[in-house]
């Protein structure tokens, strides 16, 4: 188990760790979900011991780990660049973990090779084996950075954006592609990220970050459907969001009462968050909200519309996703009803 | 598809080029300055040196002062290149790979040398180890001899040459970063094994331009070295410098021999740099 206790760490006045405590469970796959500036990385190379934290604890499995250098600490680092070593052929990359070992641990050269054959063929490239790391694509590039980084059998394997440098098409295969290989291996594995599809798509668990701090720490379920903060309400999925006042249990936007409850939310002024696709459309007068259709966009089986809410003195265009059982158009005056919302206090 | 076809008009020339009259006009100045400057004083050199013929030439150089001449060149050049590969590698190490206070002024000292005028450098040693010097005395009551001896001359051409090694590696090291290094250490590698293994292959051609710009200029090396040398025949004329001597007494056969083995050093110097360099683009290996 990997624990991080309390962790804080400054560049200048700036602190990119503000106090983070976290627990991995041996064999997790676990995703750093932040925008950039969160701390993410930051704390994913205090892990692996490429930077130090000015206090706090990191401890793998009991030991402490601090008190080890980066090549003591058996962990498996991808980066995002993936830093292969450019004057080395692809076998040479996977075999430099194994060959830069002390002589009494050293493996024989025959076991090397047979163990990087295997490693290359795990990740399905054995046939580029004396090619440079020069003449490969992202994609593959990738998956020998992997590779390398598992030849030293790591107690943990962190990966620093691991699909950051790719197109659309490779990132999703590879995706699919890590999370079969982390059910094959079962090595703990945290990846960062700051796709949030990403993160909720490949990992067992999610913890979202933001300023150097952990907000939220979930499976892809609690963190989407449960949001803890406004903060993370409004990182994961796409949300809508609307300046409410909140008074003797009433909701009030621009001045006018919605119907709907506060659900014991205090006093004042908040925020109400509501998804997309949870903003009921009915005919005009049905719900809480009203407003005018502005733009129409159909796609597969949604419905893309602008909707102009007129509620007292707030006037905002909001985007909201319906079924395309009934057909919008532009101009129609429709009634809002939010199914599923949450308020949460505070203005910014 | 019929996709218009600018190009391939034969009656219209490329906008980007030139008149035939203003590009022959301007290859023209090009080649005379280069032939003037260049060709003409290269051809001199050797047809001065051999004018007596081939025999008188391999007299000149088998002549013991200019045998000694070679040989201290060649330890100086030894030296100098020696100690300024380390210098270099551990300067440039530390300005690419390290963050640190005032390292825009160590990267200026470092190209102090090239702007000062080299009478100047020489004379700074004269200032440290002559007999009216800040070091001389003590050092003479202990009998060291610094200058005019090859310390002198090898401090001389150190402090001359020590910008070579270090600018061609600050900027490649730079452009490469610190990843490697930190993915040879999270997989296992020690200091050492991370510098041998990882840092000094990607460099190596960068260290090999270095050090032959580093010798070039450590041989060729004329007025630091004038000052500090004393001139002491057969003992401290380095081959610059018996160059000149012989020239003034008029032996232009073996003042001219010397100075054609200097000339072959430095198209030997251009050929290698010229094979270098082309190494030197491939291993910008694209970082996407």
């Amino acid at each position: 188990m990997i624990e991080v206790k309390n962790i804080v760490k400054k560049f200048g006045a700036f602190a990119a760790l503000d106090g983070v405590d976290l627990k991995v469970a041996n064999g997790e796959l676990l995703a750093l979900l932040g925008p950039s500036g969160s701390g993410k990385t930051t704390l994913l190379r205090i892990i692996a011991g490429l930077d130090w934290p000015d206090a706090g604890e990191v401890s793998f499995d009991g030991e402490d780990a601090l008190s080890r250098g980066a090549s003591e600490r058996q962990v498996g680092f991808v980066f995002q660049h993936y830093a292969l070593f450019r004057h080395m052929t692809v076998f040479e990359n996977v075999a430099f973990g194994l060959r830069v070992q002390p002589r009494t641990v050293r493996k024989s050269e025959a076991s090397i090779r047979a163990r990087v054959k295997e490693l290359l063929d795990l990740v399905q490239l054995d046939w580029l084996s004396n090619r440079y790391p020069s003449q490969l694509s992202g994609g593959q590039r990738q998956r020998i950075a992997l590779a390398r980084a598992l030849a030293i059998e790591p107690r943990i394997l962190l990966l620093d954006e691991p699909f950051g440098a790719l197109d659309a098409k490779v990132r999703k295969e590879l995706r699919q592609w890590l999370r079969s290989l982390h059910s094959e291996i079962h090595v703990t594995s945290i990846f960062v990220t700051h796709d949030q599809e990403e993160a909720l798509e490949v990992a067992n668990r999610v913890v979202v970050m933001d300023k150097g701090r952990i907000e939220q720490i979930g499976t892809p379920g609690e963190v989407y459907d449960h949001p803890a903060t406004a903060f993370v309400h409004g990182f994961i999925g796409e949300s809508i969001v609307l300046p409410v006042d909140i008074s003797d249990g009433c909701v009030r936007l621009g001045g006018k009462a919605l119907n709907i409850a506060a659900n014991g939310a205090a006093a004042g002024a908040s925020k109400l968050f509501v998804r997309r696709h949870d903003m009921q459309i009915g005919p005009a007068g049905s719900g809480a909200l009203e407003g005018a259709v502005q733009r129409v966009r159909s796609f597969g089986p949604i419905q893309r519309a602008e909707i102009a809410l007129s509620a007292g003195e707030c006037a905002t265009v909001i985007e909201i996703d319906a079924p395309r059982d009934r057909e919008l158009q532009t101009g129609d005056i429709v009634g809002l009803q939010p199914r599923r919302y949450r308020i949460f206090a505070g203005q910014d | 598809m019929n996709a218009p076809q600018f190009s391939s008009s034969p009656a219209r020339d490329d906008l980007r080029t030139e008149p035939m009259l203003v590009r022959l006009v301007i290859i023209a100045m090009a080649v005379i300055f280069l032939t003037v400057f260049v060709v003409l004083p290269l051809v001199v050199v050797f047809a001065q040196a051999f004018s007596k013929g081939v025999g008188a030439y391999f007299t000149a150089l088998s002549d013991p002062e200019a045998l000694s001449a070679i040989r201290l060149t060649l330890m100086v050049a030894a030296i100098s290149v020696g100690l300024n590969l380390v210098f270099g590698l551990v300067a440039a190490w530390a300005i690419a790979k390290f963050d640190f206070r005032g390292k825009t002024f160590l990267i200026s000292l470092i190209d102090l040398p090239f702007s000062v005028s080299p009478v100047i450098s020489g004379l700074v040693f004269v200032l440290l180890f002559g007999a009216q010097g800040y070091w001389g005395p003590w050092l003479q009551s202990h009998d060291v001899h610094v200058l005019f001896a090859v310390p002198g001359i090898a401090l001389a051409t150190i402090f001359v040459t020590f910008p070579f090694v270090a600018r061609a590696l600050i900027p490649l090291m730079q452009e490469q970063g610190t990843q490697e290094e930190e993915a040879a250490i999270s997989l296992g590698a020690s200091g050492l094994q991370t510098f041998f293994r990882v840092t000094l292959p990607n460099i190596k051609w960068g260290v090999l331009y270095g050090v032959l710009l580093c010798n070039a200029r450590a041989m060729g090396e004329f007025g630091a070295v004038s000052v500090v040398s004393g001139h002491i025949r057969g003992e401290t004329n380095t081959m610059p410098l018996l160059v000149e001597i012989l020239y003034n007494e008029y032996q232009f056969v073996s003042s001219f021999a010397i100075a054609s083995l200097l000339a072959m050093l430095a198209l030997i110097t251009l050929v290698a740099k010229t094979i270098l360099e082309r190494h030197l683009d491939e291993g910008q290996f694209p970082r996407d």
